[in-house]
């Protein structure tokens, strides 16, 4: 057998757990009575609030826009009224501005015409990407239509999907996959007309055959003359999703420190975004729900679901029937990369796409001792960075120094922090070394 | 002796004493040359200062402060901190600088977290250390303006001055030189350099407000103005969700106010303050102005 592609420095192989969840079909989530919709969503300045205290918004339509900079629209989840715009909890920043909606569940059901998107031009498309409040749904939350407009210079010849899902335990793009393939695959095609290109794979990693083997006839059933899709299997290696690491293993090319994936002819999106970018075009229904995967051994029903932009992490856990007494930590994101947080009011955002309720064996909080310079994070980290040399310079106050390690080309993936026989923090230090080192 | 062997040996030093002599005559003409001017007056300066380097002057070291102050005609002679009056006047008396007064500072830490009891919000695993436990979600209190108390202020303080109670930093007005550093080093910036002069104090700089305050914290500024309306002189002013004190004019208006701004605080938090006594606060008995 040929040996699948995979990049080629560091990485690691943290268990999957992804079995908890792989099985569960997409469920909707009841609404629940309230939705918190954080103003800042995506990578740029946050929205500027479109409505009033008070004012009857329905479902779709727009509640907030920037108006200068990068950015993107903000939609409203359900049919309401508007209770409150103040602030509210936030998994990084301590509080964020937010529009609170009351649920008007009397509502009729808003209803989306299906149009024709092959008569559309790349920049009617491009428009209708914008309009729909599109971001990257994989975490980044980087606004798609800015990724989709590459530098005029740059010649783009391939356009890659991200279904990697390297990330343990999170499982919502493979059902996404699973479920929705032929949207994915359409949303592709949307893409690829944006961008002029001709090729497209979609990279998955070998623990979701059945998705390899949905998607691989989905992908083939488009496939023809000028529109070539395929799927590309790849090894089980984390941190695979991430960016430059797809790029590496499906194309063999590597992006120069600092550059953006354009600088070597290729345009990465997550299979979410593209489903995302398929009801934008065709349905012209904006980015407002998102499925996100509810697992780990400390809540009572795991499950993969779909929910409006804006819910609270405690209607989730009341839906789900609860948190079992184990439970000990709570993250949203992924277990490699994710954020713990202290609170059950943060809303989910466009970019959540796993909370996980960790009990006390799924965690490791055993206190950190120094630096045993045994070199595993070296041999992990997928950028070639030392991992260690920035920590112990951060430890001995020299944080302002950690430039020369290429902390800048860290992107957190938490590799080394995974391997470190230590149990060194060594993102956070990573974090604080960036910090230090702007000023 | 093979005296040919004495001759090449004599024959070597006589060489070898030539080129010596050649190098040492033209090193002694190119360092007469080339001779880098010196102020003395640069070195009598650094040699009265006290050579803690601490950077409070905002120069690089001591040496750094001596050199602009020589020869900027801008720089006041009164910037060492460390060096009080005594270094101050030296220092103009070298540069013929005007002496003007050294004002006493000294850093004072401008939270009230362990007597307003505000409680934990999570559990702070990690490096300890306030920046970093300041990236997730604003450190571990439930007040996000609250001191962290890990201590990085004490860890850069150059003089010792700072000292780790209870998790909160007690200043030590003797060792404090008010140059700076802590100032700087606060991820919360709730550290001040305040003069020791100083008649009245807030120690809590939360922008929240009302009920927000009252829900985190017994005793934080919940921004009700009260102390603005009181003071006769105008020397208190609400600005940007923070009570400012207008220290020149508080003290220049005198005690005639019987300090009414901390009679009307309703939250107890507008407070006397002496400079020269240590702030020790503790849990059990709140503030007190020990000796």
């Amino acid at each position: 057998m040929k040996s699948l592609l995979t990049f080629l420095k560091g990485g690691v192989h943290p268990p999957e757990a992804k079995g908890q969840t792989a099985s569960l079909p997409i469920e909707r989530m009841p609404v629940p009575k309230e939705l918190e919709i954080i103003l800042g969503q995506h990578i740029g300045a946050p929205c500027t609030p479109t409505v009033n205290k008070r004012d009857e918004v329905v479902e779709g339509a727009m509640i907030g826009e920037v108006k200068k900079g990068l950015g993107v629209p903000l939609h409203a989840p359900v049919s309401g009224k508007i209770k409150d715009i103040g602030t509210s909890a936030h998994p990084m920043r301590v509080s964020a501005p937010s529009i609170t909606i009351t649920v008007d569940h009397e509502a009729a059901p808003v209803q989306y015409d299906k149009t024709d998107w092959t008569t559309m031009s790349a920049q009617e498309l491009l428009a209708k990407v914008q309009e729909g409040g599109i971001v990257g749904i994989g975490g980044a939350g980087f606004p798609t239509h800015v990724k989709l407009s590459p530098p005029k210079d740059a010649k783009i010849d391939q356009l890659l999907l991200n279904g990697a899902e390297c990330e343990p335990y999170i499982t919502a793009d493979h059902r996404q996959m699973l479920e929705h393939a032929d949207e994915v695959v359409e949303g592709a095609r949307i893409i690829m007309k944006i961008l002029g290109v001709s090729e497209c794979k979609i990279g998955i990693e070998s623990n979701k055959p059945d998705a390899i083997d949905v998607m691989g006839k989905a992908a083939a059933a488009v496939s023809g003359a000028g529109c070539n899709i395929v799927v590309q299997p790849l090894e089980v290696k984390y941190p695979q999703g991430s960016e430059k690491q797809l790029i590496q293993a499906i194309t063999g090319r590597k992006v120069p420190a600092m550059a953006l994936p354009s600088a070597v002819g290729v345009v990465v999106q997550n299979v979410a975004t593209a489903s995302a970018i398929y009801d934008a075009v065709v349905y012209g229904k904006p980015l407002y729900e998102k499925v996100v995967t509810i697992s780990g051994k400390g809540i009572n029903k795991p499950a993969n679901l779909l929910v409006k932009v804006g819910t609270k992490v405690s209607d989730i856990v009341d839906y789900l029937g609860g948190v079992k007494p184990e439970l000990a930590k709570i993250i949203m994101g992924g277990p490699m990369m994710g954020f713990a947080v202290s609170s059950l009011d943060i809303p989910i955002t466009k970019t959540t796409s796993s909370i996980l309720f960790l009990t006390e064996d799924e965690i490791d909080a055993t206190p950190h001792s120094d630096c045993i310079r045994c070199g595993w994070c070296l041999d992990a980290c997928p950028m070639g960075l030392e991992p260690k040399e920035i920590a112990i310079h951060v430890e001995a106050n020299k944080a302002e120094d950690t430039a020369q390690f290429g902390v800048f080309d860290c992107f957190e993936c938490g590799s080394c922090a995974y391997i470190c026989p230590a149990k060194r923090p060594l993102v956070q230090f990573v974090r604080l070394a960036k910090m230090k080192a702007k000023r | 002796m093979d005296p040919a062997l004495i001759k090449i040996a004599l024959g070597g030093m006589v060489l070898l004493g030539c080129i010596g002599l050649f190098f040492g005559i033209g090193l002694a003409i190119a360092a007469h040359k080339f001779a880098v001017e010196v102020n003395p007056i640069i070195e009598e300066v650094v040699h009265s200062l006290p050579l803690a380097q601490c950077g409070g002057c905002g120069y690089p070291g001591c040496e750094g402060y001596a050199i602009a102050v020589v020869n900027d005609p801008d720089v006041p002679p009164n910037l060492c901190f460390p060096g009080k009056e005594a270094v101050a006047n030296r220092v103009a008396e070298l540069t013929g600088k005007k002496m003007t007064a050294v004002e006493d500072q000294m850093a004072v830490v401008r939270c009230s977290r362990v007597e307003g009891r505000v409680s934990h919000k999570h559990e702070y695993i990690g490096f300890a250390s306030c920046t970093a436990a300041n990236l997730g979600f604003g450190g571990p209190s439930k007040c996000q303006y609250a001191c962290i108390g890990l201590g990085e202020c004490a860890d850069v303080c150059p003089f010792d001055a700072i000292e780790m109670v209870e998790n909160f930093p007690v200043v030590n007005p003797d060792k404090c030189v008010s140059c700076g550093q802590c100032v700087k080093a606060c991820p919360k910036a709730i550290i001040e350099l305040q003069t020791l002069k100083a008649r009245v104090w807030v120690p809590c700089m939360t922008k929240a407000l009302g009920k927000e305050v009252k829900n985190v914290c017994g005793v934080g500024c919940i921004g009700c103005k009260m102390c603005v309306k009181a003071c006769p002189a105008g020397a208190v002013t609400y600005e940007g969700s923070l009570v400012k004190i207008d220290h020149k004019a508080c003290i220049a208006y005198g005690p005639s106010c019987e300090e009414a701004c901390v009679a009307k605080c309703p939250r107890d938090i507008f407070r006397n303050y002496d400079g020269r006594k240590v702030i020790a606060r503790d849990v059990a008995s709140g503030l007190k102005m020990a000796s």
